[in-house]
């Protein structure tokens, strides 16, 4: 499994009440939620990730609420993949429940320039950097986990291994 | 093996287990409320099945936007009413529960030695009656809803050891977010935070669930202390069923030590906009304020009421302050009306409000507007978490809290006592 897309940066601790303020948990279509994604920090977001992005994240990325809103807003306004130094763990878990893929690449934010040209390749866990030439290794996903994403996310693998037993 | 070992190794059907191991855990109960079920009920839908795996294991709470503030809401429980009644699953209604991390353990759901989920972050709450509890997001729910499974890494375990003896108007508030801002936001991301020391034995089953609740505010996946006498007088009458009080040994592994003195500790206030950029009162300065909070399910039951009433008492709310009460659960409220704190509040010009998570997360009620400063006792202070991105949240106790009701600055509540004949 690959993406490719330009990148959008973010800092340090992108909670997920800045991706998805609690005001907007009512919604429960995800092209709604769509449109209010990451608004705590940059309202004009939507719009960049309309194109398809992949969004570059520091440390303890997605931390705080367990709203699976926060994953599903990103993953509906276009962003393609989210690759951070670290994240925090219901966020890393929703996402990949939801089928937005997920990378922990330590370094990432240093090598990486807003709009950069970035290519992911799940299988290897690594990161290239097109526009700067660069490869960083990323921690690598468990196959179970590269299943679950390649399936489309934790209801299909799961139908398609209830329809095996 | 520590204790979340124990109950990971039980409920994966092995001996032992290890920090790294994946394991394929039997799940004791799972709750949903009413900002994460409606999405774990479709996604429950989509997968096939007719049945959910157990319907006495699974809670459903109506708690967040209670009653309903808007017809989306509205629309919300409508649909978690009728999955409820149609699957045979319990459902917690408007007026008859309250916050889901005070119901699920006043109501006996939650069981010391289980394995517990929730679609809530602050699930890890439970941890306090010794159980595995953490939270997880609506998709997995519905996964558990229709297996009664669910994959774990065996979490590295950071050991939070307390001793020393509080001193007045120091709460179990005070020490977690001193404990967050030592550890910092993501210092435990992963691991389990076990919570030990003679502080933590001589502690009240609410104050175990205050620093339970905040252990995720580190990134942990779980907070857990060893059942003992508190927790089994806590339990009985509410917990029916036989259950296993499992113990750390005493040669168990912990990835960190750290070392806490109780004794040292001043009230604690977290400023915007890190639950970890924390300092001591003394040192924050001179911060106005626009609104006080007292409630959520970090510090809205009994003991926090009690502890702002013993403030508030014979007092009036600043002019220029909107100060607001939210008992934790309806029981939490039956019980404060009985020993009179709803009349001290009502008398100092607080509102008291329906049980229910309220100004917290910024979804329902008590919302701030640009530029407004609230001194909150819930457990985050992240940009826009209670309204406009452009106000600021302070999290404190209920002590200091209440004494920044009375004051309109955040105040150490020893000096507002410090007046008093």
């Amino acid at each position: 499994m690959k993406v490719t897309g330009p990148a959008v940066k973010f800092g340090n601790n992108v909670d997920t009440d800045v991706i998805l303020p609690g005001k907007y948990l009512i919604l429960l279509s995800p092209t709604d939620l769509a449109k209010h994604a990451l608004e705590g920090l940059d309202p004009t977001f939507p719009e960049k990730a309309k194109k398809g992005v992949i969004v570059v994240g520091g440390k303890n990325f997605g931390c705080g609420s367990s709203r699976e809103q926060a994953p599903l807003a990103l993953k509906y306004s276009g962003v393609k993949c989210v690759i951070a130094e670290s994240f925090a763990r219901i966020f890393f878990r929703n996402s990949i429940n939801i089928g937005l893929p997920v990378v922990e690449c330590a370094g990432i934010s240093g090598a990486v320039e807003e709009g950069d040209e970035l290519a992911v390749d799940f299988d290897k866990g690594e990161v290239r950097n097109t526009t700067q030439g660069k490869t960083l290794k990323g921690t690598k996903l468990p196959a179970f986990i590269l299943e679950i994403l390649s399936d489309g996310g934790l209801i299909e693998n799961l139908q398609k291994r209830l329809k095996k037993k | 093996m520590n204790i979340t070992e124990k109950i990971l190794a039980k409920a994966a059907g092995k001996k032992t287990v290890q920090p790294g191991d994946i394991v394929d855990a039997d799940v004791d109960m799972v709750m949903v409320h009413d900002l994460t079920g409606p999405l774990a009920v479709e996604a429950f839908n989509r997968i096939g099945v007719k049945h959910v795996w157990d319907n006495k294991k699974i809670v459903i709470i109506l708690d967040h936007q209670v009653p309903a503030e808007s017809v989306k809401a509205a629309e919300l429980h409508k649909m978690l009413r009728a999955f409820a009644k149609q699957q045979g699953i319990r459902l917690y209604d408007v007026g008859r529960g309250g916050i889901c991390h005070q119901v699920m353990p006043e109501k006996g759901h939650v069981v010391p030695g289980t394995v517990m989920v929730g679609a809530d972050s602050h699930t890890c709450t439970y941890g306090a009656l010794g159980a595995f509890a953490t939270g997880i997001g609506s998709t997995e729910a519905a996964a558990v809803f229709a297996t009664g499974k669910i994959w774990l890494k065996v979490p590295e375990t950071i050991k939070i050891n307390v001793e020393g003896e509080f001193n007045p108007y120091v709460t179990p508030k005070d020490l977690i977010l001193s404990i967050i801002g030592k550890i910092g936001a993501d210092g435990a991301t992963y691991k389990a935070t076990e919570f030990t020391g003679s502080t933590i034995r001589g502690m009240s089953m609410a104050g175990r669930m205050t620093l339970c609740n905040m252990s995720v505010e580190m990134g942990a996946k779980n907070g857990i202390v060893e059942p003992d006498e508190t927790t089994r007088k806590f339990v009985e009458g509410r917990v029916t069923k036989p259950y296993e009080a499992f113990k750390s040994d005493a040669d168990a592994k912990y990835e960190k030590v750290f070392e806490f003195d109780a004794s040292n500790l001043e009230p604690t206030v977290a400023c915007p906009s890190q639950v970890d950029n924390v300092k001591p009162v003394s040192e924050i300065g001179d911060v106005p304020i626009e609104q006080a909070f007292i409630g959520s399910c970090t510090n809205g039951r009994l003991e926090d009421l009690r502890m702002a009433a013993q403030v508030m008492k014979g007092k009036t709310v600043k002019d220029g302050v909107r100060a607001l009460v939210i008992p934790a659960s309806q029981e939490v409220y039956r019980k404060a009306v009985d020993e009179g704190l709803v009349e001290i509040f009502t008398d100092a010009g607080a509102l008291v409000c329906g049980s229910a998570c309220g100004p917290c997360l910024g979804g329902h009620i008590g919302l701030l507007a640009a530029g407004e400063t609230c001194v909150s006792t819930s457990n985050r202070n992240f940009i826009g978490r209670m309204g406009s991105t452009q106000a600021n949240v302070y999290l404190a106790s209920p002590a200091t809290v209440a004494a920044s009701a009375l004051t309109g600055r955040i105040t150490d509540p020893r000096t507002v006592e410090a007046k008093t004949p």
